[in-house]
Order: structure tokens, then sequence, then C-alpha cells
């Protein structure tokens, strides 16, 4: 069976949720600690939301130095499949393994709500399942979601169709080009700010025209990293 | 130079600074005859917090006792822990138990918004904790000042603001409370936070410390110079205009210092490694030292020196009344102390171990090797003054009671209705309150079933067997000011009642009762009254009160806030998958509303915001009909009968027809002429009428003979007035007006961002 790490940090909220996610998508989820030099020999990791070190300096910044961040290194470097979200897309923009910064939400405030986005890229590890151009909804909530790059480095990822995910309908923080998601060059990194494991479970997820809190469009990424390991 | 124990008992003519720290001379002077002699700063400090009227309940003990004496033995049995402990916990089945409670946090809240609310979340949280449970929700429930005075945005920023920020970075999921605005809070905003917990029956933890030898342990947060006097000086006294600031009596909260202290306090219970525990809120290491010796073997032993600082500079007596926040104090067996460590270090969390259990039966606190406290530890935490202060029914309050609603003019004209429909609907306190629970994350956890803007918060306990606990807080300050006996027990049905609507059973309740001046007899009056009259209507529902919370001195000069006994009630619900939301869904569902309306327009939104009325006597309540009705909505939620169910409350029918349409975006036509026909009443009374035990459903066609069915069985009144019409995207009132869809959206959601955005 596919196993899929949850690094968890001081701070981490949404970590337990993600080896919930991984667990319901038919792979075992395996707990990591931010203290140790230890992946376990994963298939596939996930940096989870939260607030590691409670935001201080910036967010993902501390959590970005954390001794468990050499081995991430080395495992992206190799193609392993990581996923960050939110809190995890901040720490793999402070570790330089993706471009660009997070940075306040326009807005002011946290917010949080069903977000629907568009699915741009589906030749990543966390996206192969989908089709292009699918919109979905997924949790969105965070305080400092504003993506921001330089000219440079956003012609480059819209050149490279490195933008994974829009925001739709509503841009919620600010995010240049409206974008929600971004993906390393390999495409194996993933990051974005809302959260695809809370829509991972009818009855728990977000509000659809169809139903009350049934949204399932989450599950996708964790199929789309079992398939693309199977694969593999 | 150190006041020791031996200097105080030499020295009984020195003066003493006890009204500075908020002690009147007779409770002074009774210290001194506990004591056998003047007590030391150190204990003068530590009696002050301790007798103030925020952590010793002296001027409501009296009446609190109701609480006890009128829960039955049956209520009493699904009780783990009730009252008295940090937060009441409540056997919800199958092994698994919930603790929830209520707080204010009122006085820091207006002096220092931002800090205030965000430590008041922090209190709640640690309490629920202290209890072995994992906290896994929270809800507030604010009030604030008129939403067009220029100090308003000030408070509602800030509130929202600290809630946001402490509440979302701990982790766990904002289900629900309520927001309020009236002029009646403009100086005394409230800030109520609840918070609950789960846990294994076999986990439950007390705060006491036992077992001569064990250590105590402080560990957290830092000792600092912050909430000095926040119990007693701030929280126990009413704001007067042009005296000194009070800044520095509220605390500065850090989350993540909590976050990872609750994570590091499960560890610890997982281990088995605690045996008492207590958080560190109000009164701070007074409070902590004397209640868990007094509810333990009674004697205690604290090298005061140890308590780690962040500030060196600190004396004695400020360490003793600190109340810095994040901070526990646990009871440890020497043996398991080391493991105990081990995990503190784990989350890089500090710790120090001050001292030992004793049987002495002295609570001895010595500072650099010298004794500067040696009381017994009762006197400090349990038997501290009471006071059976003077009440008086207030004298205006018959003229008020006279003045009923129901001589103001009304229109029969269907555009002048559809005006005062459309102005309650956007009116501060029924227009959408979004743009304040947009700030709070709902999701984390994973175990979110239902949260606003449906009418309780519900949250999955067991993943296997989809166990659940559903929770909904209320309270109207204008029906508590018109009758207070009255006004907590429409509080108290309109909480049960929503939780009802959820589809889960009522089974306890936690109170924070915020009221004005205990010196002023008219006040006292107000909280007597309320207090009989919650415990009286928890006595004839047959749940439990498991604890709460007073709030006096809400006052400003000579102006008290409106009587505002906030009640919440949790249910019980055996599958979360059988939940029922507040608005429908589906085309072609037959809207039925259940109960009877009669003309009850006194104390309504209809009177304060059309024509800027209180007056006359709230809404009858009937708490045996609310019982039947709950018994009703969970048979149907049960059967699966009710695709949606929402309570009619403040608006009357009129606010909740539009609150189910804009739910999920589907209209509706609705007729009103039965309904009219059959309860006798005009239309104003039809649309915004405030009769409590109503309730309105949406029945699939299919389940439409079953459902009637069951009313009838059960005796409920019961009247179809309208169908859902996804189709015509509006609410039709037929025979008076109809609103799109979007407008009812712009109305409703429009008003807080007007003032806040």
């Amino acid at each position: 069976m596919t196993r899929i790490g949850v690094i968890t940090f001081p701070g981490s909220l949404d970590d337990r949720d993600a080896l919930r996610a991984v667990r319901r998508a038919g792979a075992e989820p395996v707990s990591l600690w931010h203290g140790d030099h230890d992946l376990q020999g994963v298939d596939a990791l996930i940096l989870p939301g939260g607030f590691s070190y409670g935001d201080y300096l910036r967010c993902g910044a501390i959590a970005g130095l954390s001794p468990i961040m050499a081995e991430v290194r080395e495992a992206a470097g190799r193609g392993l499949p990581i996923l960050g979200i939110c809190n995890g897309f901040q720490m793999l923009v402070e570790a330089h393994l993706l471009p660009g910064g997070l940075v306040r939400n326009d807005r002011g405030t946290f917010i949080c709500r069903d977000q629907k986005l568009r699915v741009e890229n589906t030749s990543t590890a966390w996206t192969n399942k989908f089709s292009q151009g699918q919109e979905i909804i997924i949790p969105l909530k965070n305080g400092e979601g504003g993506y921001i790059a330089d000219q440079e480095t956003l012609d480059r990822l819209e050149g490279e169709g490195r933008v994974v995910f829009r925001y739709l309908e509503v841009n919620p923080n600010g995010s240049m080009n409206d974008i929600a998601g971004i993906t390393n060059e390999a495409g194996n990194v993933v990051g974005l700010m809302p959260h695809p494991e809370h829509a991972t479970e009818e009855g728990f997820g977000p509000d659809t025209p169809a139903a009350m809190r049934n949204g399932t469009d989450g599950l996708t990424f964790f199929a789309s990293a079992i398939a693309a390991l199977a694969l593999a | 130079m150190t006041d020791t124990v031996a200097h105080a008992a030499a020295t009984p003519e020195v003066e003493q600074p006890f009204e500075a720290l908020g002690l009147k001379p007779d409770e002074y002077q009774r210290i001194r005859e506990i004591l056998g002699r003047r007590p030391t700063s150190g204990e003068l400090a530590m009696y002050s917090v301790m007798w103030s009227e925020h952590c010793s309940y002296k001027s409501s003990k009296v009446h609190l006792r109701q609480f006890g004496q009128k829960t039955t033995e049956a209520m009493r049995s699904k009780l783990l822990a009730g009252m008295g402990e940090n937060a009441g916990v409540v056997d919800v089945g199958e092994g698994w138990a919930v603790t929830f409670k209520v707080e204010s946090h009122n006085h820091p809240s207006f002096i220092e918004p931002y800090q205030g609310a965000a430590t008041g979340v922090g209190g709640i949280v640690r309490d629920i904790i202290s209890m072995g449970a994992r906290p896994v929700a929270v809800m507030d429930q604010l009030r604030f000042g008129a939403i067009d005075h220029p100090d308003t945005a000030r408070v509602v920023h800030g509130v929202v603001g600290g809630i946001s920020f402490y509440g979302n970075c701990l982790g766990l999921p904002n289900i629900g409370g309520e927001t309020w605005f009236d002029s009646c809070y403009q100086d005394n905003p409230l800030v109520n936070a609840l918070a609950v917990g789960v846990l294994r029956h076999e986990d439950l933890h007390l705060a006491n410390a036992r077992g001569a030898g064990n250590k105590v342990v402080l560990f957290g947060a830092r000792t600092g110079g912050d909430g000095i006097g926040g119990a007693s000086i701030l929280a126990s006294d009413t704001f007067s205009e042009g005296g000194p600031t009070k800044r520095p009596a509220v605390q500065v909260g850090d989350p993540f210092a909590e976050k990872v202290l609750i994570e590091c306090c499960l560890e610890l219970f997982r281990g088995d490694l605690v045996e008492g525990i207590q958080d560190l809120g109000a009164a701070g290491i007074s409070c902590a030292t004397s209640e868990l010796a007094a509810a333990g073997d009674g004697g205690m032993q604290v090298e005061l020196d140890r308590v780690l600082l962040r500030d060196p500079t600190l004396t004695a007596e400020e360490i003793l009344m600190s109340e810095s926040q994040e901070r526990m104090m646990a009871i440890v067996r020497p043996e398991k102390l080391e493991d105990f460590l081990k995990v503190t270090a784990k989350w890089e969390v500090e710790s120090s171990v001050l001292g030992e259990v004793t049987d002495t039966g002295r609570l001895v606190i010595n500072w650099h090797g010298e004794e500067i406290v040696n009381v017994d530890p009762s006197t400090v935490a349990i038997d501290g003054p009471v006071y059976e202060r003077p009440m008086r029914r207030p004298d205006w309050l018959d003229a008020l009671q006279a003045d009923s609603a129901s001589a103001l003019p009304r229109s029969a004209d269907p555009t002048e209705l559809r005006t005062q429909f459309l102005k309650l609907l956007g009116s501060a306190n029924l227009a959408s309150k979004s743009w304040i629970t947009d700030q709070y994350d709902r999701y984390v956890g994973g175990d979110t079933a239902l949260a606003f803007p449906d009418d309780a918060g519900m949250l999955r306990i067991d993943e296997q067997s989809g166990l659940g606990v559903a929770l909904a807080s209320d309270a109207n300050g204008r029906y508590a000011q018109l009758d207070p006996y009255a006004g907590a027990q429409l509080a108290l049905a309109e909480a049960y009642r929503n939780v009802a609507v959820s589809g889960a059973s009522p089974a306890a309740v936690s109170d924070c009762l915020n009221f004005g001046s205990p010196e002023d007899p008219e006040v006292m009056w107000q909280f007597a009254q309320a207090v009989t009259g919650l415990a009286d209507g928890c006595l004839q529902l047959g749940i439990p009160v498991t604890g709460g919370n007073v709030s006096l001195y809400n006052q400003t000069g000579g102006k008290a806030i409106h009587p505002t006994p906030v009640v919440a009630v949790l249910g019980i619900i055996d599958d979360v998958g059988r939940r029922v939301p507040s608005g429908w869904q589906d085309e072609g569902e037959n809207i039925y509303l259940l109960g009877t309306t009669s003309e009850e327009l006194d104390g309504s939104a209809w009177a304060g915001t059309i024509h800027n009325h209180l007056g006359g006597r709230p809404p009858a309540v009937d708490l045996d009909a609310e019982a039947r009705l709950a018994g009703l909505l969970s048979a149907a939620a049960h059967e699966s009968l009710v695709s949606s169910a929402h309570d009619l409350s403040d608006g009357g029918l009129a606010q909740s027809l539009a609150e189910a349409v804009l739910r999920f975006g589907v209209g509706a036509r609705v007729w009103l002429g039965e309904l009219m026909e059959r309860d006798g009443i005009d239309q104003t009374a039809a649309l915004f009428s405030e009769s409590t035990g109503r309730v309105i459903v949406s029945v699939p066609r299919e389940d439409d003979v079953k459902f009637r069915g069951l009313c009838e069985a059960r005796g409920y009144p019961v009247l179809r007035i309208g169908v859902t019409d996804a189709e015509s995207d509006s609410l039709e009132i037929q025979d008076l007006f109809s609103c799109r869809v979007s407008e009812l959206r712009e109305t409703h959601a429009g008003t807080l961002p007007n003032y806040f955005g």
C-alpha cells in the first residue's frame, strides 16, 4: 500500500485531518515529527496547514528551518511527490522549493470560505486525476494567503504552465493572477492555500450546489498521488 | 524588606493598602481574624484576588445554590462532574463524555478588545483541558454597543480579530455563537466564550492536590507582569469616567504557546503522568495553589522563587497575582516526575517544580527561604465572604411592562409591510453575521457537521458510530429587561429549540450570567429573578446546569446593561449523518409551521427596529410544549422525514422564512391566510410576532403523510404554509409581497460590511 507521510510541526493544526484524508483515499498514513531526521521511507509527503511556530517572524519561516526539512529538500530533489497545504505551502516557499511569497490577505482579515477553483495543470503528481479546466470546490482558510512574485517569476510560472489552481469568482486574498496553487518545474512539488483534506468526506466538506457539506473534490489530490506512484 | 509571616505577627500596626486591592474594610478585618494577625503583603494579595467578586461569587453564591437544589437525581445521573469543577462533564454514551462551559471576558475586552477577547478564548480552553479533555470546538457570544456608534467599530474589530487570531491558531473550529448590537452595551460590551471538549470516561481529571509528597509543577509560559489585579480590580468593579487606565490589568495572549500546551497536556494525560491539574486563569498562582490544596489533602508547600519569570524584577506579591496566560499547574507523583519532564521537554514547554503536597492543612509559600504565606487554603479558596445583598424590584418596571407594543401603529398595506420586512432583515441584530464568522476556521478537525448559519453547531465525536453533540447558545437582553425571570427561561427555551431543530436531543446546560452592579439592589433583584427562572426552567425540562460563570459590574456610572443571561444547551445525536440544516435545498417540498402564533410583539425586533420601542411583557414560555416539540423534531430527524428545520425567534416567521431561503438560495411561496384565521391574528403578528415553541420545517412530498401523522400522534399544532420553489428565485408571501433572493441576500449580507468592512 502507498505510504504517505504527514509532518507535524509545533503549531500544526490540520495534520490529523491530512492523515485521515490519506486513509480515506486508500493510502497508509504515516505520522512524522519535525524534529526527526527521518522520513520513514514514505512514498509521498504532506506539509499540513496550521500556524507552525505561531507564524512568528513570517508564516512558515521557522518551520522551513526544522531538522526534517533537510530530508524534505533531498526528497523533493529525487522526485518524491510533496504537497504543501496552506501553512505547508508557506513552508515550501520559505524553503525555496517553490517560488514567490505569501502575504497578508488584501482584506486584512482571516477568511474562511468554500472556494471555487479551476484546475489549470493536470500533469503534476497531485492533479493527474483531474480533467483540464475542471472546476472544484475546496475550503479555504487563511490570514496570509496572498500569492506574490516578481513579474519575471510570474511570467515563467504562467509560461511553463506551473500555475496549478486559480481562484474562480472570488479572489479571496488578493493573490496575483488569481493564483491559488503552483508547482515546481518537475511537477512533484505542489503548494496551494486551500485545504483539499477538508473536502474528502461527505457530510464534513464544503457546501456544493447538490447538497450541504458533501463536497469531496479533495480526494482526487490524494488519488492522483497514489496513481502517480503506481506508474512510477 | 520581605514582609514575612514573622514580621507581620510582630508589626500589627502596619497600614495595608487593602482598599486599593479591592477589599472592603470588614473583609480586611475578617482576614485579620482568620489569621490571628495582620496578613503579610503576599497573603493580602492572595485574599484580595480570591475574595474578589469574580473569583469568590460572593454576591451570587446565595442565589446560585438553586441550581444544585433544583437538580433531581435523574438529572444528575448523566453528570460525571458538576458545578464547582473547572467545567461540568456529561456522559454522552458509548464510553464518551463531553465537557463544556461558557465564561465571560467582558471588562478586559472593553479596555483592550483584541487581547481581552483572545485571552477569553484561551482561558476557557484551559478550563476544558483541566478536566482531561481534548478541546474540540469554540463558540462566542458577543454583545456590542449600537452598530452606528463611533466607538463600536473599534471594539468589534478588536474583539473579532482577537478571537480569530487566538482561536484559529489553536486549531479549534468555531461552530456558532451570537452577536448583538444594543446601545445598553456601549460602554460594557460582553465577550463570552464557550469551549467544548471530549474525553473517554476513564480519562476524567479533577483539580485537586492529593498525596503528601507529590510534586507541584508549574508549566507553560513564564510568569510576567500582565493581568495583575485582572480579577479583582478590573472584573469586579464598574467603569467610571476619568479614572486611571486599567490597561495593565489586561492579560496578553500567545496562542502558539497555548496550542503547544494543549498537545503537551494531552500527551501527559495519555501517559497517566498527572494526579491532579488546574489551569491558571483569574488570580493566577494564588488561585491554583489554594484551590488545588483546598480540594485535596489540604496542605501545600511552595517555593515561590522557583517560578520562571519573564520579568526578573517582579515582586512576590506580583507573582502571586499575575494572570499571565498559557500556564498550568499539575500534581505529579515523584516517581513519574522524570517522565513528566520528558514530555514537557518534547513540546519545548518550560516547567518548574515549585514544591509538594503536604498533610499539614496549611498552604505555606516561601520566598528566598523566608515564609511569606501561611494560611488555611480553604479560607482563601472556599470560605470567602458571602453576601445577601439587598434586592428591590425596580420602581420603573411596572411602567415599562404597562407600555405594551400592542399600542404601536400597524400597517395592513403590503408595500409598507414589505418595507418593514426588509428593514428588519437588514437590521443590526437580524442581519447576516458572516462578516464575523468568515474570520473563524470552522473546518479544522474535520468533524464539523453543522456550523453557522445553522441554528446549532454540531460535531462528530466518534468516527465509527457517528455519535455527536450539538450546541447552541442564546440570550435576549431586551426580554430580560422586561422580565428577568421570563428572559432567562426564554433564552433557555430558544437554545433548547435550536439544538432540537438540528436533530439532537437536549441534554445539559451551561450559562454565563452577565449583569450590572450587585451593589445596586435593582440589579441584584434582576439577577435573583434570572437565576430562579433558569433553575426552574431546567428542572421542568429535566436537563441539569453543569456549570457556568457570573459576570457582574457590567455597568458604567449608574447605567447597567440589560440583564443578559446567556444560556448554552448541549444536545446528543447518535449519528450526525441525520443532522438537519436550517434551510431548504430541494424543489417542491412542503413548508410546515409547527406551533401556534399569538399576538406577541412586546420586546420584539419589530417593536425595536420599526418603532424604537421596548416595553410590555415578553412572549409567554411553555416549556412543556418546548419539550414535546423537541421530541417531535428528534423523531422526525431520526426517520429522516424533514429535510430542513429552522427555529422562529427574533423577527418572527418573516425572518425565519428569509433565512431558510438564504441558507442555500432556494426560494419559496408562502401563504398566511389560514394561519391568520386559525390563530386569530393580523398580518403584522403573523409576520413578526415572536411567540415561542415554533419551528418551520420542509418535508419532501413522499414523507408528507408520515410527517403529518407524527405531528397528529404527538398532538403538536401543525399547518402547511407554503412550498419551496427553486424556479421562482424569490420569496413570495402571497397577497402581500415578493422579494428576489438576490435582494434578500444584499439586504441581509450588506449591513455588517457597511459598518465594519
